[in-house]
């Protein structure tokens, strides 16, 4: 049974990138303690022989042919950005490294 | 004026065509009838007249030029969901971190109903990211149920069916990830469809759970929907999941159905959807659909889907998780709302900063829900339980339209409650999407439709009737003759209160 | 201030140490398109010009499969001779970083389309190594960051940074070998001459430019080692992004001095990746697995499975044109070239002008001859690739025809080759024009035979008295009277005919 703590509610916000308050840990730990309690009642019913199902509809190989389609141009791409400079996108500093 | 905004959309569409009456005036009607409520509904986000005039202008010099229409609902306004893209026109999902977002691109939905000649008013509230069921979740305010302006809409398209049910609009475009189109619609008095995943596109729709999510038509009536139906529907090779099929013909079905006549048809009453939890003029209000139903001419039988139980945890694992993946995006660097950007701050503190603050509790408490779901050391016991349930779900499916034609159920186990009441309480709000998750998980096809009101509240009750996937059209002719033989509830829609006529 | 890390002596480390390798390698295939939008897959352009809603990561938008990524990614895997996987899909790989739009990759995760293959690799002197094929799968690439601020352009002390998204959603093959062990002091040049060979195998493919300085080939080196007589792996590094093929040896080769001089003083090697430094060789530390991040991988909803027929895999199998390794064997064989011969032939970049000229009816040897030891010189001399001299396999046959048949001497041949590098046209105009045919007249050659004689009259003895070997001073006199022009065989001949007489 899940036993959700606030570091690790802390933790799954840094994960998701929410810059959660301290107000916030407590009542998310206390809700998601909740939810999981709640929907922990699937593995009731998840026996080993039952195949996982990701898609409702069971479609394979759908492919698109390999030709170019106009797509925006510089101007579009930017116009919703929150800063932008010599065409490019411009965001704060980047700390960590490419993965 | 008034009386072409309690029109449907079928009869206004025959008005236009035979040029009886111009898309302009039933669109202006519509814009005025906006101007008068919208303040007490609050059912959009953003009113597009100038637009929505001159999509009507142009159905009108179309027909004037003797050209045919360009579909059977040329001419007829809507209101969409703003969760679908519309290119130089906001979208916001009902989020903040979207509060200024014009998308450069429509959604196929969104181009669909241009070139069938649909005005849009506008874009119509939501829950945040279509994560909630009373479209109290939205950030810019709840909208409230024309039926009692102290209760929801349902969620998370109160919107679209709030603006039918105060005729602020005779067709709306809904989208359904657990019931986000049939809650609504049950709520509210209306109907709504959620089609066959896969039989509608879901370019440009904002994902919320993408193997869930379906865009489908709300409407008044059952021929109305299908008429919206057809035009929305079809193959998309910008969809991957698109389904290259012909659209079943709900149309057609849905003018059968009306002839009232159920003979042949085999009804499966699912067993586990009644009892405990569900609100007795809500389970009145079923028998008597059931009932009328067996008038028709329809077998009835019981039919048991188990695992139709285990269909809620599973949805609450499978689609926060997508959703957490989803809405990654949304990091102030490409689009949308950015915050703290002030020199001081590195991208990734700028990117946390922004999600906490565009964000609203809702679509936080989901997003770390699926964000637990999926990290490893939980995946298997969450997220992949959740999918093998899902399987199980579409093995009872399979299993009962084995020997019935359509299930039915109560939509909700309850009628609309209050603005307010279950706002603290995530698992209570969760109830609200008991029945209705089951199609999503399968993907089969399923609409609501009024059954009346429930006796102990005079609220509108939702009749869910569900169909195996792509036989869409099964859904229009159970409804329609059903809803000949029931007659309508939406007339009975209180005058708006402190709205003069 | 970083302090200077301790190596330990190469010789040592491979005395007391096994080295482990595992090789990843990035590739950038050159289709038209992007793998999941119909972008330009283009090296350069202005910034966020080859973009569109789906590689920018908008709302709504969705990707679909880019058929010819697939067949890539199919022909890589047999050539690496994997086994295709009869369904497989794709995932999502969630994590944050601005220069990914979505904020996570799609990518195959645990069912990749190719797995278990193995690619013969042969060394510098001529020792082919299998290096066995964990997996072949497909991903998409990310944008491109522009640091700006710092000191150079890199990273750290940038003020902020510029996005560009052309890359973004370029499709990826990653190409992931099994453990490589045994190799002892050889581990650097395996990993090397595994990159090159995968090189070949690639660009013989057609699937890629393969240009490592461009990014379209990159390689990640995971190094580790374990004590002499041991089995177990020890802790490994992952080197990013070594840029050249001579990179990718001496990082290997300095991870190996360095693990080893941390493992001898007592220290462990802590798990992280590491930034390969070009300038001096050296690798430097970047995250640790204890900041790793958690991927949370999930099935990609947006994508359906991929399940290529049999008939499909066996159809592209025939496209694959002859494998480097085969080919070598064959032109060896063929050929019957020496373990250097072979090498230099294939270093020069000329095995198909060889190979053509050699079509064109000039012997193996002739034809090896002009393009890799003259033309190759030729080509340094003017700075260009080889196969950008303006001459033809045909020009080069005929030449050697020419020789052949004792209408050029060698040394006139090559003056005709300048000739056609000049510009001068066929071989035949150059011979008209610069007047190069061997003097073929005897009574010609009999004047300047009888002329050298009597220059020298006691060489003339010499050779009367028996030493035969003495008429090479004067075939000299009378190459140099002619001035090269005659054919010295004859005048050989010619000289004993007159000395005997
Ligand atoms: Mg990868
Ligand atoms: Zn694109």
């Amino acid at each position: 049974m899940p036993n959700i703590s606030r570091d690790e509610v802390a933790h799954l916000a840094k994960l998701a990138r929410l810059a959660v308050t301290d107000d916030e840990l407590n009542v998310f730990a206390g809700q998601l303690d909740q939810i999981l309690d709640a929907v922990a009642k699937v593995s009731e019913v998840a026996a080993d022989d039952v195949p996982p199902t990701s898609h409702a509809v069971p479609l394979t190989n759908v492919f698109r042919e390999d030709v170019v389609r106009p797509g925006l141009t510089q101007q579009q791409a930017l116009a919703g950005a929150p800063a932008a400079e010599e065409g490019r996108f411009r965001v704060p500093r980047i700390l960590g490294e490419e993965q | 004026m008034t009386d072409l905004t309690r029109l449907p959309a079928a009869e206004l569409a025959e008005k236009i065509h035979a040029r009886e009456v111009s898309s302009a005036e039933v669109t202006q009607a519509h814009l005025d009838r906006i101007g008068e409520v919208d303040d007490h509904v609050h059912a959009f986000l953003t009113v597009d007249a100038e637009g929505a005039l001159a999509a009507a202008r142009a159905v009108d010099s179309a027909l004037a030029g003797g050209q045919a229409p360009a579909s059977p609902i040329a001419g007829v306004p809507l209101a969409l969901k703003d969760v679908l893209t519309t290119r130089g026109l906001p979208t916001t999902c009902g989020s903040k971190t979207l509060e200024n977002w014009i998308p450069p691109y429509d959604a196929t939905v969104t181009r669909k109903l241009r070139e069938a000649g649909v005005p849009i008013l506008g874009k119509t509230n939501m829950d945040e990211f279509a994560m909630g069921s009373s479209t109290e979740n939205s950030a810019f305010g709840p909208t409230h149920n024309p039926w009692d302006h102290a209760r929801i809409p349902g969620g998370s398209g109160g919107g679209s069916a709030a603006s039918l049910a105060a005729f602020e609009a005779p067709l709306a475009i809904g989208t359904d990830t657990g019931g986000s189109i049939r809650q609504p619609g049950a709520v509210t008095g209306t109907v709504g469809v959620k089609p066959t995943y896969g039989g509608v596109s879901r370019y440009g729709l904002v994902a919320f759970s993408s193997s869930l999510d379906q865009a489908g038509p709300c409407a008044r009536t059952v021929l109305d929907a299908a008429l919206l139906h057809e035009v929305i529907a079809g193959h998309d090779p910008l969809d991957s999941t698109s389904i290259d099929a012909t659209v079943p013909p709900v149309v057609a079905a849905a003018r059968e159905g009306m002839r009232g006549d159920l003979k042949g048809v085999k009804v499966g009453v699912v067993k586990e959807f009644s009892g405990e939890g569900y609100q007795a003029g809500v389970q009145r209000s079923f028998e008597n659909a059931v009932d009328q139903l067996r008038a028709l001419g329809a077998e009835v039988v019981e039919v048991s889907c188990p695992n139709f139980v285990y269909a809620l945890p599973a949805y609450y694992l499978i689609a926060p998780s997508e959703a957490s993946s989803n809405l990654a995006r949304f990091d102030a660097m490409r689009y949308g709302l950015r915050v703290a950007d002030d020199g001081s701050h590195s991208a990734e503190e700028v990117m946390s900063l922004t999600r906490e603050a565009g964000f609203g509790p809702e679509v936080k408490r989901r997003i770390m829900l699926g964000t637990y779901a999926l990290s490893s050391g939980y995946y298997d016991a969450y997220y992949g339980s959740a999918q093998k349930v899902r399987t199980l779900v579409k093995r009872d499916f399979d299993a009962a339209f084995e020997k019935v034609d359509v299930l039915v159920s109560p939509t909700t186990p309850t009628t609309a409650f209050k603005i307010g009441e279950r706002v603290d309480d995530p698992m209570a709000m969760y109830l609200a999407d008991l029945c209705t998750i089951p199609a999503n998980l399968a993907g089969n096809a399923a609409m609501s439709v009024p059954s009346g009101l429930s006796d102990e509240d005079g609220l509108p009750v939702g009749l869910q009737i569900m169909a195996p996937a792509l036989a869409d059209d099964r859904l229009y002719r159970v409804g329609a003759a059903y809803e000949v033989a029931r007659g309508s509830i939406i007339d009975r829609v209180p005058e708006l209160k402190g709205v003069s006529a | 201030m970083t302090a200077v890390a301790e190596v330990m002596d190469y010789a040592e480390v491979v005395e007391r140490f096994d080295p482990v390798l595992g090789l990843e390698v990035h590739v950038e295939l050159n289709t038209k398109t992007k793998m999941f939008c119909g972008c330009a897959n283009e090296f350069g352009g202005e910034p966020n010009t080859h973009v569109c809603p789906t590689c920018l990561g908008l709302p709504g938008a969705l990707p679909v499969l880019n058929g010819k990524g697939v067949e890539g990614a199919i022909r890589i895997g047999l050539a690496l001779n994997c086994e295709i996987a009869e369904w497989c899909r794709f995932a999502r790989k969630n994590y944050f970083y601005p220069d990914m739009p979505k904020n996570f990759q799609t990518s195959q995760y645990d069912e990749p389309i190719a797995v278990n293959g193995y690619l013969d690799v042969t060394l510098d002197d001529g020792e082919v190594v299998r290096v066995e094929i964990e997996r072949a799968h497909m991903e998409e690439d990310t944008g491109k960051s522009l640091h700006v601020g710092g000191a150079t352009g890199r990273i750290h002390g940038a003020e902020h940074s510029l996005l560009d998204y052309n890359r973004a959603g370029v499709p990826l093959i990653e190409i992931v070998t099994k453990p490589i062990v045994g190799m002892g002091s050889r581990a650097p040049e395996v990993a090397r001459a595994y990159v090159t060979a995968l090189r070949d195998l690639l660009r013989a493919l057609d699937v890629s430019d393969v240009r490592m300085d461009q990014g379209s080939l990159r390689c990640d080196a995971n190094v580790s080692l374990m004590p002499k007589g041991t089995t177990e792996f020890g802790t490994r590094t992952e080197t990013k992004n070594v840029n050249s093929f001579r990179s990718v040896e001496r990082a290997v080769r300095y991870e190996m001095t360095r693990q080893a001089a941390v493992l001898v003083a007592g220290g462990k090697v802590t798990q992280e990746t590491r930034h390969f430094q070009e300038s001096d060789g050296t690798t430097s530390p970047g995250r640790t697995k204890e900041t790793a991040e958690d991927y949370r991988y999930f099935p990609e909803p947006d994508l359906v499975p991929i399940a290529p027929s049999r008939e499909w895999v066996e159809e592209l199998r025939g496209t694959l044109p002859e494998m480097p390794a085969a080919r070598r064997k064959r032109i060896q064989t063929e050929w019957n070239l020496s373990a250097e011969e072979l090498r230099d032939l294939f270093n020069s970049g000329a095995v198909e002008l060889v190979e053509a000229t050699v079509a064109e009816g000039a012997k193996p040897n002739e034809a090896r001859s002009w393009w890799v030891n003259f033309l190759a010189q030729e080509a340094n001399a003017r700075e260009t690739e080889i196969t950008a001299l303006p001459i033809t396999p045909a020009q080069v046959a005929r030449v050697a025809a020419l020789v052949d048949s004792g209408e050029l001497t060698n040394k006139l041949a090559r003056e005709v080759v300048k000739g056609v590098l000049a510009g001068e046209g066929e071989p035949d105009e150059v011979v008209e024009k610069r007047g190069l045919k061997v003097v073929s007249d005897d009574s010609a050659l009999l004047a300047a035979v009888d002329e050298a004689l009597a220059a020298q009259p006691d060489i003339a003895d010499k050779i009367r008295g028996g030493k035969v070997q003495a008429a090479g001073a004067i075939v000299g006199a009378v190459m140099k009277a002619t001035k090269g022009q005659a054919d010295a065989k004859r005048v050989r001949e010619l000289i004993i005919e007159r000395v005997g007489a």
